[in-house]
């Protein structure tokens, strides 16, 4: 069979940080970033068919420009079995300064897209310009029935896409932070920096970490 | 707010707070991979890399990742890349009072010992000065003290450099490879001793493609027209012989990769240098003779290396005609063999209008991405004689219909209007060609068929056998244009153009002579920037700037030049003789061609110039015929002597 017809062999998920000189780096690029390692890696990425074929690498959500992560997900696939051990010193060696790759799993061909099994995200949010009532400010924002802001022309309740919210330290000037759990699913997803917006904090005055992402079990 | 030197983490710092606020950020961040950061107190020679104009463009451009691979390579130098901020991030960092910075350090311009400019157009002339206004860099040479940064420039637009002679120091003419070496050791040389800035200049001036404008003044005769240069130093040399490497280096490999999309998301691979169609118009086809090759082994193993480094798919085999390679289909064939279980796409810019071109874009190009292009220039034969790039109208035909029976739906025909001795019938013959390509692709694919017309305005340009022509006006430009657009609204035709207005800027620059730089100077203090832009070229600027200068446009465009014209770029030898190119373009008026110099050597000058090189490079690494006799040559030999200047 031609190499371009081959079916994938291996589905990994790979779960890898995009730190500070990637922050600027659109969802479209990141996916462009990691073709590229795969094949600075030498690894026999799937494509897929058809006329057009494009190689098979799916992104479980994007992260607006700005933001770093330590916990984003990618599936990709493989066209032959290689050991992980293998796959992971090939791609760690390819990995350019933006991406370190955390975790290696190999997961069933079949499993369903991360799209749909992903639920919610945790960010970390670190103010920059300190702000003196922020844990109440936080606390009323949380305490609210509904928070209509408009998107893009379009209403929307924020405080239906917004799971918790906590204050994380004290008074220290130089780290003061919180954490957001937002919903992350199709057509319900929660954006920190509207909750910023919401909050008067000037995006460019806040560093914002995407920590944790929650999948469900199916 | 007052830009001021910042050290790298200040500016580090007020980045943060612009960068969240401004269009594509990742254009001004830096980190990639593939970027070489030195460390910066123990590397004595600094040199900033700048491309004027932004990070999506200059990250495509070869000869600055050349350099920069070159530079860094040395243990005694490093090389930074820096880019035009776009307008947005320009006014966010002028409000910020933040200086123009390096990618990799973050160090401002200023702190920079050399900062080189890649000018391959005209239309970068006012972001030159922005540059070096953003960075803090006096714009004149002459208000530059010992400890501010030597500024030198390159490309091939320097091959007319008067109209840039006020700001830039050094001109490199010619290619970079080697004198860069020599530059940056003048330079430590000079540091090592000396503070006196002419001092500087005076030895650069004597490295082989070096031009120092300061050494020289320009002296015009009645009418405004140039007359010659006069040295202001004794040991000035009276021309300036472009550079050239013997044998094409090993190409780089090791490309940056950019996180964000840029125009050309590729690996470059030069095949070849130089051009021997002899197309009259053709600046590049002039200045980069003679012709060399890298062989096909060179190229496959670059192609390996390089596609390691960067994970790249798709590679540009660049050349000024990709046909002309000698071992192209060998090449090609070998190419798309080794990586067709890659989806590695593979482009091959510049491709002659014959079958055998088909052939070659069969073998890469699968599916058909985007059309297939085809550049006639011109649409008569007559006219395709006068400007020497002699095809038949039945070859172009023949060659249409085998592509639209090979699967492409799409034809690009690229014509420029204002040749030569055009009248309206050549213009009139574009759109007949049209749609004569477009009746052989419904023979063959019906409906489908798609034919795009790229029109664009000749600008004769120096240098070249058409250095004497007139350019069109933009009155008659228009004529032209509007006599297309009215006869190629029809199915399946689509037509783009240039700006007329953007024809005379490049035009005005082309030939412009040392008084156009107090033009360009007022035209970037009146806003002119970006002029490569179709949507910022701020026309009026660079009117009032004419008016304010007392210049006249229409002389530097409209003007038929004498033969026996002196033109304020002829102390830059290109090696080509100008009896060559007047005999050419005496021969382009009685519609004579020249067939192909690999066929026949016309004694254009490069041998004779280049006689002991070529000697030690034998074979087929030029093009050019083999060297035989031994003549021992002075230590002049590089100094043409048909441009002499009147050095009185």
């Amino acid at each position: 069979m031609p190499a371009d017809q081959l079916t994938p062999a291996i589905r990994l998920r790979i779960t890898f940080e995009k730190n500070e000189s990637m922050r600027f780096t659109s969802h479209l690029d990141l996916h462009r970033a990691w073709e590229r390692t795969v094949r600075r890696a030498g690894l026999p990425l799937a494509y897929s068919h058809g006329f057009n074929p494009r190689p098979k690498l799916n992104l479980a959500s994007a992260l607006p420009l700005g933001f770093t992560s330590d916990c984003e997900l990618i599936d990709i696939w493989l066209e032959s079995k290689i050991p992980v051990e293998d796959i992971k010193s090939a791609l760690e060696s390819a990995q350019p300064p933006g991406l370190k790759i955390l975790d290696i799993e190999v997961i069933r061909l079949d499993a369903p897209k991360l799209q749909k099994q992903i639920q919610s995200s945790e960010f970390l949010i670190t103010i920059l310009d300190f702000i003196p009532d922020l844990a109440n400010q936080l606390k009323t924002l949380l305490e609210a029935d509904s928070i209509i802001r408009t998107r893009r022309g379009k209403d929307y309740d924020l405080r239906n896409l917004i799971e918790d919210v906590s204050y994380l330290s004290t008074n220290d000037e130089s780290h003061q932070q919180f954490s957001l759990l937002l919903k992350t699913q199709a057509n319900a997803t929660g954006r920190p920096d509207e909750v910023l917006a919401e909050l008067d904090i000037p995006i460019q005055t806040a560093k914002i970490k995407r920590t944790q992402i929650f999948l469900n079990n199916n | 707010m007052e830009l001021t030197k910042l050290s790298p983490v200040e500016i580090q710092k007020r980045l943060q707070s612009i960068l969240p606020r401004v269009q594509k950020p990742g254009r001004y961040t830096g980190g990639e991979l593939n970027q070489i950061v030195k460390n910066w107190e123990e590397t004595p020679t600094r040199v900033a890399l700048v491309f004027p104009d932004i990070y999506d463009l200059g990250m495509s451009n070869l000869g600055l990742a050349i350099l920069y691979d070159l530079i860094n390579q040395r243990h005694d130098a490093l090389a930074e890349r820096v880019f035009s901020p776009w307008l947005d991030m320009e006014t966010a960092m002028r409000e910020a009072g933040l200086p123009l910075y390096s990618l990799e350090t973050k160090h401002s311009l200023l702190d920079f010992d050399i900062i080189g400019f890649s000018l391959p157009y005209e239309t970068l002339y006012t972001n030159t000065l922005n540059i070096l206004d953003l960075g803090n860099v006096p714009k004149l040479s002459r208000d530059r003290a010992p400890d501010d940064p030597l500024v030198i420039a390159g490309g091939h637009a320097t091959y007319n450099p008067e109209p840039m002679y006020q700001f830039i120091d050094a001109f490199v003419i010619g290619e970079g490879e080697d004198v860069i070496h020599e530059i940056i050791e003048t330079y430590q040389e000079w540091k090592g001793r000396s503070r006196s800035r002419n001092g500087l200049l005076l030895a650069l001036a004597k490295i082989w493609g070096v031009y120092v404008p300061s050494l020289y003044e320009a002296k015009y005769g009645e009418g405004g027209t140039f007359k010659h240069l006069v040295k202001l130093h004794n040991e000035a040399p009276v021309s300036v012989t472009k550079r050239i490497v013997p044998k094409l280096p090993t190409p780089t490999t090791r490309f940056i990769v950019p996180y964000i999309d840029t125009v050309h998301n590729r690996i470059p691979i030069e095949i070849m240098r130089g051009c021997t169609r002899g197309c009259r118009f053709c600046h590049a086809g002039i200045v980069t003779r003679p012709v060399r090759e890298r062989t096909v082994d060179e190229i496959t193993s670059a192609i390996e290396s390089a596609l390691r480094y960067t994970g790249f798919d798709e590679i540009g085999l660049l050349s000024l005609s990709s046909s002309d390679y000698t071992n192209i289909v060998d090449l090609v064939h070998q190419v798309s063999e080794r990586y067709k279980s890659n989806h590695l796409s593979i482009s091959l810019p510049s491709l002659r209008i014959e079958s055998v071109s088909v052939d070659l874009m069969n073998a890469i190009q699968r599916p058909r991405r985007g059309g297939f292009t085809l550049a006639p220039e011109a649409a008569t034969e007559k006219m395709r004689q006068i400007i020497n790039k002699p095809v038949s109208t039945a070859q172009l035909l023949d060659t249409a219909r085998e592509i639209y029976s090979r699967g492409w739906t799409t034809i690009k025909l690229y014509f420029m209007v204002g040749h030569p001795l055009e009248n309206l019938e050549d213009v009139q013959a574009i759109a007949d060609l049209c749609k004569a390509v477009r009746a052989e692709g419904r023979k063959v694919i019906g409906k489908k068929t798609r034919v795009h017309a790229g029109v664009s305005t000749f600008v004769p340009k120096p240098h070249t056998p058409f250095q004497w022509v007139a350019c069109d006006t933009v009155d008659q430009i228009n004529i032209k244009l509007n006599l297309l657009k009215r006869e190629l609204r029809t199915p399946g035709i689509k037509l783009t153009w240039n700006n007329p207005e953007e024809t005379m800027l490049e035009a005005w620059l082309s030939r412009g002579d040392r008084r156009l730089s107090d033009v360009v100077f007022h035209a970037w203090k009146r806003g002119a920037k970006f002029d490569a832009w179709q949507d910022q070229l701020n026309f009026q600027a660079w009117m009032d700037a004419f008016n304010w200068v007392g210049l006249e446009p229409a002389f530097f465009t409209h003007r038929h030049r004498p033969l026996d014209e002196v033109f304020p770029w002829d102390h830059i030898n290109t090696t080509v003789h100008k009896k060559f190119l007047v005999e050419d373009y005496q021969w382009s008026t009685r519609a004579e061609t020249r067939v192909d110099c690999r066929d026949q050597c016309f004694a254009c000058g490069i041998l004779p110039t280049f006689a002991d090189l070529r000697r030690q490079n034998p074979g087929k690494v030029w093009q050019c015929p083999d060297v035989k006799s031994k003549r021992p040559r002075s230590k002049n030999e590089f100094i043409s002597l048909e441009s002499v200047i009147d050095a009185s």
